[in-house]
């Protein structure tokens, strides 16, 4: 297996979603071959680091405000009927 | 190496039957509905406009449509996917409006003929996040997906950072399979590779350490690829 052959399964190799045959050559590869095993694991901790981040939370005030905003909104809507949407 | 496990949505067994109540007329199931997925369509929103009241407005809107829509939901799929298909289009409409010289659209011909094979394979610290304070990480990662196209960063932050399945993901972004899979590699691989500007290891006593540690985050050139400052 080349490299580029590799980085095209890695997707599908992170996700668990590959068959036993082509997993085990991926593995074969990854055993020797020492960039595509740095650009494999640092790839899964991009991930990682991006799903544990907790970028972009919405504070709890903000959010109540938002979530009395919206319903305030529907209820009006509703009210109006449903052409006005 | 292990497969990466994803993060579990919230539990989806009784979403069904809060859609049917929301459409016979309750008020407190719908609520419930913008209780479960509100956050989730915060940070999808922001992360597409990169802009916080944008990104407030894109929460209204989209559970409003929502709203205003329920009875043409035809339940076959899940009730989230169907809100994500209408938050991404009003956090899309919200950048074009803000970015009306530059098309944006999850279909545009993106150019990244050789622009994901890795370049700089260093090695990356054993715990590299802990480098960073939990400010100075937030901003570096924010700053590096913002680098990414908006078809780039959406299709990530709906597989990896929400957890959406790839086929949840191309229907509720309207793509084929095959693009949501080829997008996906692309910025996971971009990503890595400008992370690794801040990750990668450093050797004791090169200088390369203290020189890369005491440059300012905000410094850091992280290529945008949609015209972001």
């Amino acid at each position: 297996m080349k490299c580029s052959e590799f980085l095209s399964e890695l997707t599908s190799y992170l996700d668990g979603v590959l068959d036993e045959k082509t997993k085990a050559e991926l593995e074969n590869h990854l055993s020797w071959c020492h960039n595509c095993y740095v650009v494999c694991d640092t790839t899964k901790k991009t991930i990682e680091i991006y799903r544990d981040s907790q970028l972009y939370e919405l504070p709890e005030d903000l959010r109540s405000r938002l979530r009395s905003a919206i319903m305030t909104k529907c209820q009006q809507q509703r009210r109006r009927g449903p052409q006005s949407v | 190496m292990g497969a990466i496990q994803n993060k579990v949505a919230g539990p989806v067994s009784d979403e069904l039957a809060l859609v049917q109540a929301a459409k016979r007329g309750d008020d407190s199931a719908f609520e419930e509905l913008v209780r479960r997925y509100d956050r989730n369509v915060f940070r999808i929103a922001q992360h597409i406009t990169q802009n916080r009241e944008d990104a407030e407005d894109v929460v209204q809107e989209a559970f409003l449509k929502a709203y205003g829509n329920l009875a043409q939901f035809q339940e076959q799929s899940k009730f989230y996917t169907w809100l994500v298909r209408i938050a991404v289009n009003e956090a899309l409409m919200k950048l074009r409006r803000r970015k009306p010289e530059r098309t944006v659209s999850l279909d545009e011909d993106i150019k990244t003929e050789d622009d994901s094979l890795p370049r700089e394979i260093a090695d990356w610290s054993p715990n590299p996040e802990q480098q960073y304070t939990q400010a100075e990480l937030r901003e570096i990662l924010s700053k590096t997906i913002q680098g990414l196209p908006p078809g780039f960063r959406t299709v990530f932050v709906l597989r990896d950072v929400e957890g959406l399945s790839t086929e949840e993901t191309a229907a509720a972004l309207e793509l084929s399979v095959p693009a949501v899979k080829s997008r996906l590699l692309r910025a996971r691989l971009q990503l890595r590779e400008r992370l690794s500007r801040y990750f990668q290891r450093r050797e004791p006593g090169n200088g390369k350490a203290d020189s890369a540690r005491g440059e300012d985050v905000k410094d850091k050139d992280v290529a945008s690829g949609d015209g972001n400052p």
